[in-house]
């Protein structure tokens, strides 16, 4: 006998999606209530991937916690470990020099298009197109390649330290960057032709979990979900960073914030990553890598906070020192699980296949979100 | 050109002389069977692996390269694994319903293959309604994939029935029409007979614009009939897990898959007969030598070509496509393309009377 | 708004609130009982416009708590650090959710990690821990002897 399935009072069905599901590329667990095809109520629960990085970091040095913050937002690792060396150097009021800062810029817009590049293929493969995302990896790989050799680590990078950069570049790097670029360059349209242009994949996300600008801001959005809003909140733009303010690029926005906006939002700022390295990698100064440090880094008593923007938004580190060789708190404000709480929002009354396009144009990192 | 009938002629004249009536028919029975279950198989292991190849190829990737010949012999070992898989049937299932569901897909799916003509005169079954027969048969694919669906015990599997049985219904409607229009211009339901008609020229270039529109609404309904991508509501991996058998696994899934494939070949193959001419070669009206030369290509591989070149399409589709949302699915079908093959068949049906095609 | 500007702003309306300078915005002392109705005020006021909170967290100070709300303007491009301090055997201060949705994600977080009470909060659960957890992972006194590895 068929037993009977679990419904509310109202007869609608639950359903949970996750915490093992395709749509939801991680462990995120979304009880949602349905009333036929269409979604009622979204109710994430999380904690399935849930490491309490911020209380380990109690424990790890200055030096040290750094990286665990490449087990975040794993996609955009470098920037996060960015932001946290850009903590320490606050702290410790020390100035990067101008090649590392260079090479620190470099090495994020490399993140950011290898992270826009992959999360390409994701969206479209949720929208229910399986061949962009093989394309997305051609592209990406060129990436994890350049990073592989000056880095050392194709996804979790760990490259940056408090001063600067771990290692100067691989002699290699120039001629592999140039070549990435141009290869980009040619297939973006491509990928336009492919996605972006499709009558299917447009008619899937036009006006379809539209987030307005109030709520964008209201449910601490950031990054290109916040942009596609109308809300410009690049922090590269409003608050620079690293010499961020001496580059030409657009922030990219839109003001419809349905789900093509927010998709046409990252494809701009994949080209507008491309237009910031074309400005640097020819004219990356001389100099040293790495300003000088003591072995044992010791923060004065006090509380400093940095943001960045990452792939998916503003991350910010909050220290507050004791005055000791360990942070006494710290507090990692991640974009993914701001973003997350407007899901509900703006999933409500849309039918479960455009929860799943809402979910891949949110570009949610798991691990971002439970850290 | 060469005809099947001289062999099949002489095995069912053997037959009858060897044994008696009776047993005579039986034994044909029992090999007309065994032909249709061996091509069944064949069938589905040439299509996954052309699938895969496919798609590989789509996606630059290599695809299976390891089992055999460039990995030929990749969806044999597939198979025999699935073989040896526990067939489980969860809790709470409903037993009957959830183990006879597979039954009755690969059923509906073999019994597509009765009318169809494979070569000249090499046919099972020549009934006089075979296109009829045909639009009845694919529609009970739908019942195998409720009953999953249903019996599964499972949300994501109920929604993914509801949702194909929803488009299963819908699409019958314009696929039923377009066929309607090739039966109007050639007058016959009878598979043979469709076929003959063809003998100057294939339906899809004597019967105007609207034999194209035909054709292509027609390849639109069958990729929403048989379930697959941009139509694939009814698994839609990303938003259902895999619809109606998420439950399912081992041989029960196999068959479900193996049913799909020969959808795809018996819708295929279909459209190949009734646009393309089936095992009829290429004709231009009267230029016998063109005619003659093209006779010398045997029927099969006329026919096999044209339905693999569908299948082709169809593969094209599924690979480019992102999936549509089921309201802009039923949309498209109750909106655009059931209204337009309404126009359409009145436009072939004036075609046909006044005969004003070649 | 410079930081001077906001403190100069704020302490007109408030005399009575402490501020502090020397960090890089410039951060306040509240009451926790006055805490939503100066979140309303910061949030409604035209001249201060602080619309989007972007970090909410809490310390632990091992004798008190200390709640900690960066805000930032998307509209005049200043932020504000607002702290407050609560008792650490019965923590318990106003919601915010209402003033900026995003509260009350975080909000949850804070309260299963650290075990403050947000009255009036709509829904306040766990939201990463199981619901039958017991203890506050991120005070300090927390152990767990199986999982926490002791440097």
């Amino acid at each position: 006998m068929v037993e009977e399935i679990g419904t509310t009072d109202e007869g609608d069905l639950i359903i949970n999606i996750g915490p093992q599901h395709p749509a939801t590329h991680g462990v995120l667990h979304l009880v949602i209530t349905l009333n036929g095809e269409t979604v009622r109520k979204v109710e994430p629960h999380l904690g399935y991937i849930h490491r309490s990085i911020e209380k380990m970091c109690e424990s790890l040095s200055y030096r040290q916690f750094i990286y665990s913050t490449s087990r975040m937002d794993y996609l955009s690792s470098h920037i996060n470990n960015h932001c946290c060396a850009m903590t320490v150097e606050k702290g410790l009021q020390l100035e990067v020099p101008e090649r590392a800062a260079v090479i620190r810029i470099l090495m994020d817009e490399l993140t950011r298009i290898a992270s826009h590049v992959l999360w390409w293929g994701a969206m479209a493969m949720d929208i229910g197109a399986f061949t962009p995302f093989f394309h997305a990896f051609r592209e990406r790989e060129m990436i994890n390649d350049i990073m592989e050799e000056t880095c050392g680590a194709r996804l979790t990078m760990n490259y940056m330290v408090p001063g600067g950069v771990q290692f100067d570049l691989h002699p290699n790097f120039h001629r592999r960057v140039k070549a990435f670029v141009k290869q980009l360059r040619n297939k973006l349209p491509e990928y336009d032709e492919l996605v972006t242009h499709n009558a299917i994949f447009k008619s899937r996300t036009k006006g379809v979990g539209i987030l307005s600008k109030e709520d964008a801001i209201s449910y601490g959005c950031s990054g290109p979900t916040a942009r596609a809003s109308g809300v410009d909140c690049d922090i590269r733009k409003t608050y620079p960073y690293e010499g961020y303010e001496k580059l030409q690029f657009e922030q990219a926005m839109s003001t419809d914030g349905d789900t093509y906006s927010r998709y046409l939002v990252r494809m701009v700022e994949m080209r507008q990553s491309l237009s910031i390295i074309e400005q640097l990698i020819d004219n990356i100064p001389e100099g040293d890598f790495q300003a000088k440090t003591k072995a044992v880094l010791k923060l004065p008593k006090g509380e400093f906070y940095s943001r960045v923007e990452t792939a998916r938004g503003e991350f910010g580190v909050y220290i507050v020192s004791e005055g000791g060789t360990t942070p006494y708190r710290i507090k990692f404000r991640s974009p993914g699980f701001s973003n997350l709480s407007a899901l509900d929002h703006t999933v409500r009354g849309q039918k479960i296949g455009d929860l799943v396009a809402i979910m891949g144009s949110f570009d949610l990192v798991i691990p971002d979100i439970d850290r | 050109m060469w005809s099947f009938s001289k062999l099949t002629d002489l095995i069912h004249a053997w037959l009858y002389e060897t044994f008696s009536p009776a047993w005579a028919l039986a034994l044909e029975m029992v090999m007309v069977g065994v032909a249709a279950i061996g091509l069944f198989a064949m069938l589905g292991l040439v299509l996954v692996i052309m699938e895969r190849k496919v798609s590989a190829y789509m996606q630059i990737r290599l695809g299976p390269n390891r089992v055999g010949p460039k990995g030929m012999l990749q969806s044999l070992a597939d198979t025999l694994k699935l073989l040896v898989k526990e067939g489980m049937t969860p809790n709470g299932v409903d037993r009957v319903l959830f183990n006879l569901a597979p039954l009755v897909a690969m059923i509906a799916a073999m019994l597509l293959l009765a009318p169809i003509a494979f070569a000249k005169d090499f046919q099972i079954w020549d009934l006089n309604i075979g296109v009829l027969y045909i639009t009845a048969i694919s529609s009970l694919n739908v019942i195998a994939i409720l009953m999953a669906g249903w019996s599964s015990n499972n949300k994501y599997s109920l929604l993914g029935a509801m949702r194909s049985g929803a488009q299963i219904v819908s699409y019958e409607l314009s696929a039923g029409l377009s066929i309607l229009t090739i039966v109007v211009l050639s007058g016959s339901l009878q598979i043979s007979d469709i076929v003959t008609s063809q003998s100057n020229g294939w339906w899809i270039f004597k019967g105007h614009i609207p034999a194209i529109i035909a054709f292509v609404i027609f390849l639109i309904a069958a990729t929403a009939e048989t379930n697959r991508a941009p139509f694939d509501m009814a698994e839609a991996e990303s938003e259902l897990t895999g619809g109606f058998h998420t439950e399912y696994s081992g041989m029960k899934f196999a068959l479900f898959f193996l049913a799909e494939y020969i959808n795809v070949f018996v819708v295929c193959a279909v459209g190949a007969t009734l646009f393309l001419g089936g095992w009829m070669p290429l004709h231009i009206g009267s230029l016998d030598w063109f005619n003659h030369a093209m006779d010398y290509i045997p029927s099969s591989i006329w026919f096999f070509g044209k339905t693999f070149f569908l299948i082709f399409v169809m593969m094209w589709f599924r690979w480019t496509f992102p999936r549509l949302r089921i309201d802009q699915l039923l949309t498209l079908e109750w909106k655009y393309l059931l209204p337009i093959g309404m126009v359409n068949i009145l436009l072939v049906t004036v075609i046909a009377i006044l005969k004003w095609h070649f | 708004m410079t930081n001077e500007e906001i403190i100069a702003a704020l302490t007109e309306r408030k005399p009575e609130l402490v501020s502090e300078t020397g960090g890089e915005w410039p951060n306040f002392m509240v009451a926790a009982a006055e805490w939503p109705g100066f979140a309303a005020m910061l949030r409604e006021s035209e001249d201060l416009w602080f619309d989007y909170l972007f970090c909410l967290t809490c310390v632990d100070w091992k004798t008190h708590l200390t709640m900690v709300y960066h805000l930032s303007s998307t509209r005049y491009r200043h932020n504000i650090v607002v702290k407050a301090t609560l008792d650490r055997s019965a923590p318990e201060i106003g919601t915010v959710c209402n003033i900026w949705r995003t509260a009350e994600f975080h909000e949850r977080e804070v309260f299963e990690m650290f075990g403050v009470h947000f009255s009036d909060h709509p829904d306040l659960r766990n939201l990463i821990l199981p619901d039958d957890w017991v203890g506050y992972p991120l005070r300090k006194d927390y152990d767990d002897p199986v999982n926490m590895i002791k440097m």
